[in-house]
């Protein structure tokens, strides 16, 4: 299955899996879905919304040893309006739900969000009136990933996840009607 | 600090107001000094003016919530008499005062209570402007309303929260949540 083939100065590289389509001498053709998907699944700029523990585990993530840059995420994005996926590390208070909502409203379409550990996924351990219980009570999350802290590779994990729903999804996944049902469940748009 | 300065401190403080002491009391090797609520900013100032005592430093300000002082309750099916804290001459809301004298670094903690059901009290921001925020603490967690503060609203929780949860008749669990069921937990 893996197309592995080794460059002039002799390291390895293995090629990721081509998508379906037709092959011949010098061309092959395949629908412009499956290119785009593709295309944005390789090229996620991430906006990291990092509030405690969790976000210290996004910064080895993207350090040297884990490197999320090998799967095309190299360029965060701290503006919300070019960003692809919002990830949310760490326990949002309720103070700053409506700051974390504006901040995924901001977002262009399409839009995903990663929810990384207990506390942006359900609270965690913070059980309390003062703290969210997950941020799905404000806004749709896309990959949930447990860990208190996850480890970088969990984290990783998540991020593949988000990638297989890049591709796989339909290109104008905004104008499907659950996709507006799901919003306006949230009271958006 | 050495005793002598804490005698003298309260003898100071007794000589002027002698009517307002309720108890004077070492916790934690800290002199603490439990005081009528009427004159609480009086008292404040005099320590801040008076050349010998030079409190003009506010540490902190804060309340406490003591929902069982001075009532009895029953404990392990015994009905017994539980004094669980000093006398509580007024009610059951604690409001506590630190002060540091920096010339000397003596420290004092002054206590007042205040009925639950209102809990008053002058503010202290005519003395120590610092007192502004601290009192809004303590209002956003224990309601203690603060007479004459410029600008008494919530400080840390979230400007539409109608309840005060540091008092002790507010659960401290998210009430929102369904999916924690007592049986899990033993209850």
């Amino acid at each position: 299955m893996e197309n592995v083939i080794t460059t002039q100065s002799g390291s390895k590289v293995t090629l990721g899996e081509k998508p379906e389509g037709y092959e011949g001498a010098g061309f092959f053709a395949t629908s412009l879905e499956k290119v785009v998907g593709m295309a944005r699944k390789n090229s996620i700029w991430p906006l990291p919304f990092a509030t405690s523990c969790c976000g210290i585990e996004f910064m080895a993530t993207m350090g040297a040893h884990y490197d999320l840059a090998r799967f095309g995420s190299e360029r965060l994005s701290f503006s919300p309006r070019q960003a692809d996926l919002l990830m949310v590390m760490g326990t949002i208070a309720k103070k700053m739900g409506p700051i974390l909502r504006q901040v995924y409203e901001q977002m262009a379409e399409p839009r995903w969000v990663l929810s990384v550990g207990a506390c942006a996924s359900s609270g965690g351990i913070f059980d309390t009136y003062s703290v969210l219980q997950g941020i799905d009570r404000i806004i749709p999350v896309d990959v949930y990933v447990p860990g208190c802290p996850p480890r970088p590779e969990q984290i990783i994990d998540g991020v593949m996840k988000i990638q297989r729903l890049v591709e796989t999804e339909s290109l104008r996944r905004r104008d499907s009607p659950e996709y507006k049902a799901m919003l306006n469940k949230y009271g958006i748009e | 600090m050495a005793d002598s300065q804490e005698e003298k401190l309260v003898s100071i403080i007794k000589e002027k107001f002698e009517d307002q002491v309720v108890l004077v009391e070492q916790l934690y090797d800290f002199l603490t000094i439990t005081l009528k609520k009427d004159k609480i900013v009086e008292i404040i100032r005099f320590l801040y003016d008076n050349p010998e005592t030079k409190f003009q430093f506010l540490t902190t300000i804060t309340a406490i919530h003591y929902p069982h002082t001075n009532e009895s309750r029953t404990v392990m099916g015994q009905a017994s008499n539980i004094v669980v804290d000093t006398p509580a001459p007024e009610g059951k809301i604690a409001l506590m005062y630190q002060l540091h004298n920096l010339y000397s670094n003596e420290r004092v903690r002054l206590k007042i209570y205040l009925p639950e059901s209102n809990p008053v009290v002058p503010t202290l921001t005519t003395v120590f402007s610092a007192a502004n925020w601290m009192e809004r603490e303590a209002y956003d967690f224990f309601g203690v309303i603060f007479e004459g503060h410029p600008n008494l609203k919530r400080i840390l929780n979230v400007e539409d929260m109608v309840i005060f949860p540091m008092r002790k008749e507010y659960p401290l669990e998210d009430q929102t949540r369904d999916d924690k069921r007592d049986e899990m937990f033993g209850r």
